[in-house]
């Protein structure tokens, strides 16, 4: 039994991990109807910048807020730029504009900063968490940024104009754009926001993983299962997935003989494939009805 | 729980419509292509050759994809699983069964196609973005799954498989590399020329029809369900030709050499080459097999930003890929004959 509990504590850690990068692909699959396969190379991009600042000697919690901001603005400017002239061409060439993004990014930060692995400090400790050998302070920490996100992400859009706004611009773009929001801006700013989530969760993974170009890889696609599996349309699903996956996989890995953690990644697959069959919409997405 | 309406009307379309006789070259066109490969290993090196072939071997499995999504309107970003699975099955038969080559070839297209219409019946559910999200899956699983312990007195593990390469039969004075040319060549004519005629046939122009608009397909009478896998099915059987015929040429499989990364390549064969230009799919090919190259001659630090801002130019300048640009030749031949 005890087995059992630490094998829920230490999936809900590495779930925290998740639950930030699916809440960051929830965000802009919810702006822009897309999944972005270059979202967590933007997240690790975000991080080798936040990390360049410390070197410069800016302190943490500083060029954590800057780091933000920047990637904020980049994630406007690269919608603006890049995908704003795409928005009308089919889903095909949207997906390979994001695999050219991907790849673009990947190599500058293989040329930047290199491909060695490097250490990332975090503000919270690495001390064991109220004495338990599982968790520590700074998966405590995420867990704890990650839920703030998720209230201060429900307030923005329960109870602002702009997250109305979005909402309504993603929901019926037509509709809105006749009530007079400007729904070209509203996708925009959906792409700063998940890259700006992006980033955060970037900056909380990277003393996990480490710091380097590849390290969002495995990550990203967990957080792909994570999305799914909460549905692709609600940011507290993708949390609660976020957890779910990362209990999941650990205790798939404990207790059925032959998962060990080369399979852990097959695993958290099936368990795409198997949603996706059995509940497209995921727990607490919204099922989505085509007027034809 | 609430159920959000989507406007189908306004949607950009999945897959860019084509017209079914924009989808082949003309006859004239055709021949010079065909002249060409058949004439040009007798000219260059063995390198040249050896790409050449896989430039056959890629442009078969870029086909396959525009099969499945240029003509029936279905994603996939999952290629490389079905390309391993026929690349195993040939290296496993040659080698541990001394299975002739030839005959591994149509074992593997019927595993594959096996495999892909059991893989389409889940993928039935799903569309757009999901039904690339699952695919995307099965790509990235399987390098774990060729890796598993209890396979490995047949696939070899992570040290993977050393194929032999064939001798030219009938004492045919060719190297090897030449031979394995010529087989490829004639095998990807056969089924280039099946695959059009195949779009042309009334199973094609139900694909089309659910490609274009699947709830008109099946109110005309069209087994949706059916059509949909069938079209898995056959693509995957292609593409594990493809596969077999990769593992001869390169004489080796390893479950890294089949990652998520291939899949992506074989998208973008077919996104470069133009979705639904069957002939396309060869310059999709040679777009994945050299451009990288030309990258890395630019800047060996920044290939990949080199490759990334090279096919942002793709879409920006040509969306419609090597069909656009086939098109546009076409129409300023077709002025200066009339002057």
């Amino acid at each position: 039994m005890e087995l059992f509990s630490n094998q829920i504590l230490a999936g809900i850690s590495t779930g925290a991990i998740y639950a930030c990068m699916a809440l960051a692909v929830v965000m802009i699959y919810q702006a822009i109807d897309h999944l972005n396969f270059a979202q967590g190379e933007m997240a690790m991009f975000s991080t080798f910048i936040s990390w360049q600042m410390m070197q410069w000697g800016i302190p943490y919690w500083a060029a954590f807020f800057l780091t933000i901001g920047l990637s904020f603005v980049a994630g406007i400017a690269i919608e603006r730029i890049l995908f704003k002239p795409l928005a009308k061409a089919p889903v095909l060439t949207n997906v390979a504009g994001f695999i050219a993004l991907y790849s673009i990014i990947n190599s500058s930060a293989g040329l930047i900063w290199d491909f060695t692995i490097k250490q990332y400090p975090t503000p919270f400790g690495s001390a064991p968490f109220l004495g338990s050998q599982l968790i520590s302070t700074h998966q405590a920490g995420m867990i704890g940024v990650t839920i703030l996100l998720l209230i201060g992400l429900y307030f923005f859009f329960q109870y602002t104009r702009v997250g109305l706004a979005m909402r309504a611009a993603a929901s019926l773009p037509e509709s809105a754009r006749l009530v007079g929001i400007n729904t070209s801006w509203m996708i925009a700013l959906g792409w700063g926001m998940a890259s700006a989530i992006g980033a955060i969760a970037g900056m909380l993974i990277a003393p996990v993983v480490f710091l380097e170009p590849n390290m969002m890889g495995g990550v990203l696609i967990y957080g792909f299962a994570a999305a799914v599996l909460g549905g692709l349309t609600s940011p507290l699903g993708a949390v609660v997935g976020g957890f779910l996956v990362g209990i999941f996989e650990n205790l798939a890995g404990t207790y059925i003989p032959g998962v060990g953690n080369e399979l852990k990644l097959p695993i958290a697959l099936a368990l795409i494939i198997s949603v996706l069959v059995v509940k497209p919409a995921g727990l607490f997405g919204r099922a989505i009805v085509k007027r034809v | 729980m609430s159920a959000a309406v989507e406007e189908v009307v306004t949607e950009a379309p999945a897959v860019e419509a084509v017209p079914k006789r924009a989808m082949t070259l003309g006859t004239g066109t055709s021949l010079v292509v065909l002249a060409l490969l058949i004439l040009a290993p007798l000219v260059v090196k063995n390198f040249v050759i050896f790409q050449l072939t896989m430039l056959l071997v890629y442009g078969l499995a870029v086909l396959a994809l525009n099969i499945l999504t240029g003509g029936s309107g279905q994603f996939s970003l999952g290629q490389s699983a079905f390309y391993a699975v026929g690349a195993y099955t040939s290296a496993v038969l040659m080698e541990q069964y001394n299975v002739n080559y030839a005959l591994t070839l149509p074992i593997s297209g019927i595993l594959c196609f096996a495999v892909g219409f059991l893989f389409g019946q889940p993928a039935l559910r799903l569309s757009g973005v999901y039904l690339a999200l699952a695919t995307f899956a099965l790509a990235t699983a399987m390098p774990q799954l060729l890796k598993l312990n209890f396979l490995e007195p047949w696939t070899g593990g992570v040290q993977g498989l050393v194929v032999t390469k064939p001798d030219a039969p009938f004492g045919l004075p060719m190297s090897q590399d030449m031979w394995l040319y010529y087989f490829t060549l004639a095998i990807t004519i056969a089924i280039y020329v099946g695959a059009v005629n195949l779009l042309r046939s009334r199973s094609g122009r139900a694909f089309m029809a659910i490609r274009d608009n699947e709830i008109a397909a099946s109110a005309m009478g069209i087994d949706v369900a059916l059509y949909k896998t069938l079209a898995f099915g056959v693509s995957a059987g292609i593409t594990g030709i493809a596969g077999s015929l990769g593992a001869i040429v390169v004489q080796f499989v390893a479950p890294d050499s089949y990652t998520i990364g291939l899949a992506i390549q074989l998208f973008l064969g077919m996104v470069v080459g133009g979705v639904g230009w069957l002939p396309g799919s060869i310059v999709g090919a040679a777009f994945i097999i050299f451009v990288p190259n030309m990258a890395e001659n630019i800047s060996k630090g920044l290939s990949g930003a080199v490759f990334g801002v090279l096919l942002f130019l793709v879409i920006f300048v040509v969306p419609h890929g090597a069909r656009q640009v086939a098109i546009f030749c076409q129409q300023t031949v077709a002025k200066f004959r009339k002057r």
